[in-house]
């Protein structure tokens, strides 16, 4: 199923939007991560605003498709895609990481309308989708679970864990996301701790993979159709993507992982994010 | 009566309410056998989850099954649930209040030949520190099967602390059950005597020994941990002096936290009965609780000294 380019062109036009949210948001805040968050902005674009069974008048909908941003450091285009949703107002963007607001510095699905489960220690959002998907496979509903893991956080046991149990299950109603931008805090992925070949070891585990460019919409959207129609085992679709993707200061540069620009490092941000 | 371990009456418990409650579901770490939760799997195949010797993944699909109104009831050893999978209790259960259930067995020495690797003694103190967590260590078989179901029918999670070892069946079916309410089981005006778990059993064998000494001892039990009866403490202290009794390190267990409430609201001298910041040992079980000082005449003793003391 072709995408046609006024969908593409829509798009393209919410992820400009969302990207100068996470600017906006991290500048105001005086902290967060902006490089984690622009790299996986057209990949949480494409889910909300194309491919997600969502209400957001009906948050807690039962048969809503549901998503797990197991990297919850990038809350920032989380937040930013749910506002653009309509979950809840956008100016409770400019309140992010203060004290009382709704959006919290790692997602909380207590506090924030739209948010499927609560993030922010790595390792831990595949096993909860793991979890909706089993009970969604219970209940005979026909929601998919989809989940977004980083590279580096590929490292962490509990991914492994949670990646075999997904193909024993065979929860084909589950699609994960890899945000391949090949950055972590303290380096490069493959001189920190590499975790790759990772499709390899997808594959090993019993998964069905697909490559994409994590910033091209088609390859998103065909890739999100295939999962769909791969059955009796689960998808991860390994997203090549660009850490800072949209900044140019701020792209493939490890530094801007976790530190928010200053007003005028935002200002030349939103300047490159125009049009 | 029979000596059943909790463990058992949690297996059978479980199965009983896998019929009432279609929620339910079931996830266990490959010690189905051990914990009981193989009864559950044999009636309810569907609703069962074996997640294998992983259990950070278990603690994790309980809190997605949870997000999508099951209510998850997670089973492996206390010492893997507790100590492993700490970090996905408190991340991925407390602080998003998920309506997940962990009942752990073989916690405490009891456990006896396996050792101290499996000898969970810090469980309670792990547990108690986190919001949102109900903490309950039942006494004996009945009291296990009415905390279960109280569990199902109770919102938000619950650590239930279940052994491996036999014990002796102390309340008949008509006893009540009421989560965060301790219960006075034998009244007494010189020592009370505050026991949780299998220390229960001892705390009243206690009673019987100070009896003999023309102590009058009073004895409660301190079934819910947190939230623990201030009450039910309070009318303890007018005793004047306080024995805690726990299969447990007496670091951060009940024994901190009736001295917690005492300290604050009602200071009387206190002593705590449980194990004594060291790990434990293999053994059978009845010998490791002589051997680390938990027998009824420990508790005993304690209360002797602590009687001379009393203001
Ligand atoms: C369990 C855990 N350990 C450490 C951290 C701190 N931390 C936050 S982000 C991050 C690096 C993540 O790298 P990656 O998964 O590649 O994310 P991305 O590059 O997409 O930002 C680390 C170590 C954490 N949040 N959770
Ligand atoms: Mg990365």
């Amino acid at each position: 199923m072709p995408v046609s380019k006024e969908k593409l062109e829509e798009l393209t036009k919410a992820a400009r939007r969302v990207r100068r949210h996470i600017i906006e948001m991290t500048a105001e805040a005086g902290s967060g991560h902006p490089g984690g968050s622009l790299s996986c902005a057209d990949i949480l674009v494409a889910l909300y605003f194309h491919e997600m069974k969502i209400d957001p008048k009906n948050p807690n909908w039962p048969d809503r498709d549901r998503f797990v941003l197991s990297k919850g450091h990038a809350a920032p285009t989380l937040y930013a895609v749910l506002a653009e949703k309509g979950y809840f107002p956008k100016e409770e963007l400019k309140t992010l990481r203060k004290i009382n607001s709704i959006l919290q510095g790692h997602p909380d699905m207590k506090k924030t309308p739209g948010v499927d489960m609560t993030t922010g220690s790595l390792g831990q959002g595949l096993s909860a989708a793991n979890g909706m998907a089993l009970a969604g496979k219970l209940d005979g509903k026909s929601y998919r679970v989809y989940v977004l893991l980083g590279d580096g956080e590929l490292e962490e046991g509990q991914v492994w864990e949670a990646a075999m149990a997904a193909a024993h299950y065979k929860l084909d109603n589950l699609t994960a996301f890899v945000d391949h931008n090949g950055l972590q805090i303290d380096g490069p992925i493959n001189q920190v701790m590499s975790p790759e070949i990772i499709q390899d070891k997808f594959r090993a585990f019993g998964w069905h993979v697909i490559d994409v460019d994590g910033h091209d919409f088609e390859d998103i959207l065909q890739a999100i159709e295939e999962a769909k129609s791969t059955k009796g085992r689960p998808t991860v679709i390994v997203a090549r993507t660009v850490k800072g993707k949209g900044v140019p200061y701020m792209e493939n540069q490890v530094d801007w992982h976790g530190k928010a620009p200053s007003r005028e490092q935002a200002e030349e941000a939103l300047k490159a994010l125009e049009g | 009566m029979p000596k059943i371990a909790t463990r058992e009456a949690y297996g059978e418990a479980l199965a009983e309410l896998g019929e009432e409650i279609k929620d339910i579901v079931v996830l266990d770490a490959d010690l189905s056998k051990s914990t009981k939760t193989s009864v559950f799997a044999k009636k309810f195949p569907e609703r069962f989850f074996n997640m294998g010797i992983a259990e950070q993944n278990l603690m994790g699909t309980a809190a997605g099954l949870a997000t999508c109104g099951k209510i998850p009831f997670a089973s492996t050893f206390a010492i893997f649930a507790t100590g492993r999978a700490f970090e996905q209790i408190r991340n991925s259960i407390c602080y998003p209040n998920l309506n997940v259930k962990i009942a752990a067995t073989h916690a405490g020495i009891t456990v006896g030949e396996d050792g101290a690797t499996h000898q969970s003694i810090e469980d309670i103190a792990l547990m108690r520190a986190l919001p949102n967590m109900t903490v309950i260590n039942p006494a004996d078989a009945t009291e296990t099967k009415k905390a279960v179901r109280a569990a199902a029918q109770m919102k938000g999670p619950v650590y239930l602390r279940l052994g491996r070892h036999p014990v002796e069946t102390i309340f008949g079916e008509g006893y009540e059950f009421k989560p965060g309410k301790g219960v006075i089981l034998r009244e007494g005006r010189d020592v009370a005597i505050i026991a949780t778990g299998v220390m229960v059993a001892e705390a009243l064998k206690a009673a019987e020994i100070l009896e003999k000494d023309g102590i009058n001892a009073m004895v409660v039990n301190i079934h819910t941990i947190k939230p623990i009866d201030e009450e039910v403490i309070l009318k303890a202290a007018e005793c004047g002096a306080i024995v805690t009794a726990e299969e447990h390190s007496i670091i951060g267990g009940l024994g901190s936290a009736v001295a917690e409430v005492l300290s604050e609201k009602k200071p009387v001298p206190i002593k705590r009965i449980g194990i004594k910041d060291v790990f434990g040992m293999s053994g059978k079980p009845e010998e490791l609780m002589k051997a680390y000082g938990l027998a009824a005449e420990d508790i005993a003793e304690a209360a002797r000294t602590l009687i001379i003391s009393k203001p």
